[in-house]
């Protein structure tokens, strides 16, 4: 089975502090750490996990600049069997479904029988995936949490409300968008990440692909982040000091303000 | 003015929380209209889900087809295709459902799409402004999108208010004709329901978490009380876990599992090193403790000096009075 | 002989049983070589009892044979026995001898005992210096590494020839296990079956007849997993071991192994992504490293703005604060109690703040050489560039990683060390103890004792804090028993029924303690938890040895300390 997994590298929300930058206008990315996104890492170990069983070969790719080639030795290190970069200028500023564009025009470059995505980067909208199979005209399907091949189909189970899983057959090629918690990723240690130094990463830019520049880019996106903004609220405890009741009114009117209730 | 959709999810003919949400958010676009709600599904669970609509939208689709039974994201697009208008906005709930189904609909309508968000601040020509998440919550964001080829909007559940209004009576539509042929590559077999226990605490946006302040096992019912009331799961600190009265997998810290909920409410937890090493993502932490002078409050975004085992009630107690549920 | 066989046979201490999970008895071969050995024996005493006996008989000049010993008994039972008889038994006796002696000696590589030839070069081969590691492949230098196709101990063919040496001299004792802290809360670790599954499996695999079937996977057939990642390499094991059998090296290796392919628990994989992006296991920012030596909780006495180092400092003495000290807000009070201490004594010291990293020390012990090379190259050029003399540390494995991990750095002491010496040199003195009910035991830090030796210092300051009462648990020093384990062992947990911590907070109160003073720490938060998890808050404390001298030290111009930082937790 050729298996493309589609990874990104993102600042780790578990090892870092994100705050906002002086001018206001974009996060404070000098002292970030990155790493491949935590969903996207369960992907590529689906993927191997897959190849182990049935043979083929995985493919990660990633859309970005020089940085980003970090990410893709380590998923090298971790047993992919190539890794491309696919970087142009023309690039940058893209929307979600520029990006889906992009990989749709890399796709068709190849031969894959599935492909994965994670379910969602730390910055990122969960649309990517669903974006690309449209654009594919491959099924899809989100939140997988587990994956059995059954003679030339997949059985795929989703996570649905309650920790219910939701079980569907889905035919090949297909795209599926994976969910955290679905294997136990394999550490990636320093030997293994010096061991692929200099394995060659090909770059792949926007002619390379075929790409249509008036639909990638910043001037094609419909959809703009135009700022980023810290909510004002209190820094250090707050400390309520009203009746039992009040409090708890209180603290219901903050849970819900922060997005907490569902 | 755009026409403004929203797709309703109803389960065996009742009706999702989030219907009122997406009306709310509806309104936040154009205060002036009213949206027009979408239900799909077959026989008399999809009737029964349109009526229990009419008293809050003025205007109900109907689909009904004997595959859109369950609601297989798939399906569902292609008849949504073939039903809605061009160049409307079509808002969906941001769950499981709306994750799976909006990005690939927003293409194949040609359409923007915008996920999981939390306000709408109005429109501006064919500039929809909205807000936004990242980094877990960390940082927010204003996101402008273009709507002038349409647009399909996943709302965060829960982020918006359902608004008090009188009671009209809507009309149900049948767009059962408009349909058109529906073929699945992605077929649904069945739903594997979880056993309880089965809770993965590192996939909640909120946290009741109980430490040794807990006291007993019999009172982390309270947690899962309000925990249930929340929609929330209930985590813990070690001692919880070596007294045995909860899991090993609730277990948040060093040693344990490591959360990014939006909201963490520690309650009776003193806020050791190693169990807020398993907090992570900067969630708005609410520190309830008996003791001023617990280090929790050091890191908190709100403290309150009480006991939890007072406390925890009478939240649960406003929960679900401001959700409409009579307490138990 | 009779003494062994009563004792295999009817007492059986408890630490000869074989639990099911770690295969077979040992009894029956056991029983078969003190056969054997008893057959030997009455052979060889009737040889010579029927020699004598004939001899006398023929009134050739007779062999003395010593009273009461078996030939003796035996000479006098055949005393009237025909010179034929004698001459059968005698001949007899002889082949019997012979015959079980080759006999045996075929044997003896398959019996329990040939750890007894075996021993001879183990003992001789074994290591001798406490504290360090086998590196990755004898003979191969870290430039080297990456040449070496894979780490550590994967398959038993992999260990060295001196670790399957051990295999064959160990003597079954038991000790080690009896020893083990592990073992005794129930982990799935004894090191005595470390020793025992792999000899079983070399006797199964490399078989006499036939051909021999190997390189198996140990992890998952003779080993797993969670008995690898639960040993604390404490080194109470090979501290009691009487053949010196290693195990903190093979455990090491065979996490290398581990680690090389990939299969470490999540649990540990965070912290160690962590260390590798931000030299520390907890992913928190570097430059908030130093911010212990800032900033001031509440109720807690200010230092001086301690310096950074930045090689112009002026300053000749670094305080290696390492990880678990910087940013876990309980420990950083040994932070500032060390810090205090060091500016009492007048030295010019200063720490490296965000440019340090973890010393790797537990990095190194849980598999993940290359990860410890990039910390501990990271650190020496810090260290370097920070031109000073000498190293102080507050964390035990901080001062083992230094002084036996690192080359080419300054010397290293640990604080108790140097307070020590200030004492025995007559340089401080200590205001009488503030709570005379009190009465303290000390607890060894596995890496400060058993790992470097220091028990005396600890216990020398101690006493020379007027009025204050000290008593020694049962198992101290060299015996210490280890609370639980540090750095990446705060992440990961093994199935076990108590904590280690637990039963030696009982250890102290045997002992009659109710404050536990420890020197690292990694002991602090394992006995802190330790104490709550039985309940015994109130009752027991615990302490580290830089906050009680900080509390006591005489400070010029100040005979009564002020009343500094009152610990935030556990008492
Ligand atoms: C190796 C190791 C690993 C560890 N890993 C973890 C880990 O993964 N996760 C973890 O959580 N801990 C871990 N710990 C333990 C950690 O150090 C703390 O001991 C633990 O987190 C404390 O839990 P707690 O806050 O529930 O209990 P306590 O510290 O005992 O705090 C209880 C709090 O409840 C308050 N309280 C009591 N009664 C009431 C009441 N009626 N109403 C309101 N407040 C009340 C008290 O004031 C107190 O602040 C680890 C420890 C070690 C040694
Ligand atoms: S080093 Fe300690 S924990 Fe490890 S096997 Fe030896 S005694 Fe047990
Ligand atoms: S102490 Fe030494 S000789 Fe005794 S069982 Fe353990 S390893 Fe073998």
């Amino acid at each position: 089975m050729e298996i493309l997994v589609c990874a990104r590298r993102v600042p780790d929300t578990s090892e870092n502090e994100i705050s906002l930058n002086a001018a206001g206008n974009d996060i404070e990315r000098d002292e970030l750490v990155y790493s491949v996104n935590e969903a996207d890492n369960y992907a590529v170990e689906e993927a191997l996990q897959i190849r182990d069983r049935v043979g083929g070969n995985v493919t990660v790719a990633t859309i970005g600049g020089e940085d980003d080639e970090e990410i893709l030795r380590r998923e090298l290190a971790m047993g992919a069997n190539q890794a491309v970069l696919i970087s142009d200028d023309a690039f940058s500023g893209s929307d979600g479904k520029g990006v889906a564009t992009i990989l749709k025009d890399f796709v068709r470059k190849g031969r894959y029988d599935l492909i994965l995505t994670g379910v969602q980067a730390d910055d990122g909208a969960a649309q990517v995936g669903g974006m690309l199979a449209a654009m594919l005209d491959y099924p899809f399907a989100s939140l997988v949490n587990s994956i059995a091949l059954e003679d030339g189909k997949l059985k795929v189970s989703r996570e649905i409300e309650g920790g219910n899983r939701e079980i569907n057959e889905i035919d090949l090629p297909c795209v599926l968008s994976i969910q955290t918690g679905i294997n136990e990723p394999r550490y990636v240690g320093m030997r293994g990440i010096r061991q692929v130094a200099s394995a060659p990463i090909p770059t792949l830019g926007a002619s390379d692909l075929g790409v249509d520049q008036g639909a990638v880019g910043e001037a094609a996106a419909r959809v703009k982040r135009v700022d980023y903004f810290v909510p004002a609220l209190s820094k250090g405890a707050e400390m309520l000091d009203g009746s039992r009741e009040e409090n708890a009114d209180k603290v219901l009117e903050l849970v819900a303000a922060k997005g907490g209730l569902k | 003015m755009t026409r403004i959709f929203a797709y309703i999810v109803h389960r065996g003919g009742i009706v999702d929380d989030s219907a009122a949400e997406l009306f709310a958010a509806a309104r936040k676009i154009d205060a002036s209209g009213l949206p027009t709600a979408i239900v799909t599904g077959c026989g008399a669970d999809l009737d029964a889900a349109c009526n229990s609509l009419t008293s809050s939208f003025r205007e109900i689709w109907k689909v009904s087809h004997e595959a859109l039974t369950y609601p297989n994201a798939e399906l569902v697009r292609q008849a949504l295709v073939n039903i809605l208008p061009a160049n409307s906005i079509l808002l969906v709930s941001h769950d499981h459902f709306g994750i799976d189904l909006s990005p690939g609909l927003s293409i194949k309508l040609g359409s923007s799409f915008v996920s999981d968000v939390l306000a709408i601040d109005g429109l501006e020509g064919d500039s929809l402004k909205l807000g936004r998440q990242e980094f877990g919550g960390q940082v927010s964001t204003h996101v402008h999108c273009d709507i002038s080829s349409g647009a399909v909007i996943n709302v965060r559940p829960g982020a918006f208010k359902p608004e008090q209004s009188a009671p009209i009576t809507g009309l149900v539509v049948d767009k059962s004709s408009t349909v058109g042929a529906l073929t699945a590559r992605r077929r649904y077999l069945e739903t594997i329901v979880a056993e309880a226990g089965d809770v993965d605490i590192t996939k909640h946006t909120v946290l009741v978490s109980i430490g040794r302040g807990i006291q007993e096992k019999e009172n982390v019912s309270l947690a899962e009380e309000l925990a249930e009331a929340l929609g929330a799961a209930v985590s813990c600190s070690r001692p919880v876990v070596d007294a045995k009265w909860m899991e090993k997998s609730r277990q948040v810290g060093s040693s344990g599992k490591t959360v990014k909920p939006k909201v963490y409410l520690a309650c009776g937890i003193s806020g050791a090193f190693q169990h807020l090493a398993g907090v992570k993502g900067n969630p708005f932490l609410i520190a309830i403790n008996k003791n001023p002078k617990a280090p929790i409050f050091q890191v908190a975004d709100v403290g309150i000096v009480d006991d939890v085992l007072e406390f925890l009630p009478e939240l649960t107690n406003k929960v679900r009075e401001m959700r409409g549920v009579a307490a138990k | 002989m009779v003494v062994a066989a009563v004792r295999r046979l009817v007492f059986k201490p408890a630490r000869y049983a074989v639990p099911a999970k770690y295969g077979k008895s040992h009894t029956p071969d056991a029983v078969f070589l003190l056969g054997l050995i008893a057959i030997l024996m009455v052979a060889d005493s009737m040889f010579s009892a029927s020699n004598a006996t004939r001899h006398l008989q023929q009134n050739q000049p007779v062999e003395t044979l010593a009273v009461f010993s078996l030939p003796w008994m035996l000479k006098a039972a055949i005393g009237a026995m025909p010179l034929a008889t004698l001459w059968a038994l005698n001949v007899g006796a002889y082949l019997v001898h012979e015959l079980t002696f080759y006999f045996l000696l075929c044997y003896r590589p398959f019996g329990i005992q040939f750890h007894v030839e075996t021993s001879l070069f183990s003992v001789y081969f074994a290591k001798l210096e406490r504290g360090t590691l086998k590196p990755v492949r004898w003979g191969v230098p870290d430039e080297s590494l990456d040449q070496v196709k894979s780490f550590g101990v994967k398959t038993f063919e992999d260990f060295t020839w001196k670790h399957m040496l051990d295999f064959y001299s160990c003597a079954d004792c038991g000790r080690c296990a009896d020893n083990c802290p592990a073992n005794a809360v129930g982990r799935p670790l004894s090191p005595r079956f470390i020793t025992i599954k792999a000899r079983d499996y070399a006797f199964q695999h490399y078989p006499v007849l036939g051909k021999a079937h190997n390189h198996k996977p140990l992890i998952g057939n003779i080993y797993s997993e969670d008995e690898i990642w639960s040993c604390t390499t404490c080194g109470a094991c090979e501290e009691e071991c009487p053949l010196l059998v290693e195990y903190i090296d093979k455990i090491v290796d065979l996490r290398r192994g581990m680690i090389d392919d990939g299969n470490v628990p999540q649990s540990l994989q965070k912290p160690l992504k962590a260390l590798e992006s931000r030299g520390n296991p907890y992913g928190k920012m570097e430059k908030k490293r130093g911010d212990w030596a800032k900033a001031i909780p509440p109720g807690s006495q200010p230092t001086n703005a301690v310096k950074l180092l930045d090689g112009k400092s002026g300053a000749d003495t670094l305080y290696f604060v390492d990880s678990i000290t910087s940013y876990d807000d309980r420990m950083q009070a040994i932070g500032r109690a060390t810090a205090r201490i060091l500016e009492c004594l007048g030295k010019n010291f200063g720490i490296l703040g965000a440019t340090e990293k973890d010393s790797g020390h537990e990095v190194r012990r849980f598999g993940e050489e290359m990860l410890f090379m990039a910390l501990r190259d990271h650190n020496t050029e810090v260290i370097k560039a920070a031109g000073v003399q000498r190293i102080v540390t507050a964390d035990p494995h901080a001062y083992n990683a230094l002084k036996h991990d690192y080359k080419d750095v300054p010397p290293v002491e640990h604080i108790v060390q140097v307070v020590a010496r200030e004492v025995r040199d007559g340089n401080v003195r200590f205001n009488p103890v503030e709570d005379k009910d009190r009465v303290y035991a000390y607890h060894d830090p596995c890496y400060l004792g058993r790992h470097n030796q220091v028990y005396d210092d600890p216990r020398d300051v101690l006493d020379s804090i007027p009025g204050l009462t000290r008593v020694e648990m049962q198992r101290s020093r060299d015996r210490s028993f280890c609370c639980g384990g540090g750095g990446l062992m705060l992440f990961y947990e093994p199935k076990e029924d108590q904590r280690m911590g637990m039963l030696r907070v009982r250890m102290a109160a045997e002992a009659g303690a109710n404050v536990i003073v420890t020197a690292c720490p990694f002991c602090m938060v394992n006995i802190e938890d330790a104490i709550k998890v039985a309940g015994m808050e109130g009752k027991m404390s615990v302490m580290d040895l830089t906050e009680l001298v900080d509390r006591h030290l005489v400070r010029e111009g100040t005979e009564k300390t002020e009343k500094l930082e009152a610990a935030t937790c556990g008492g």
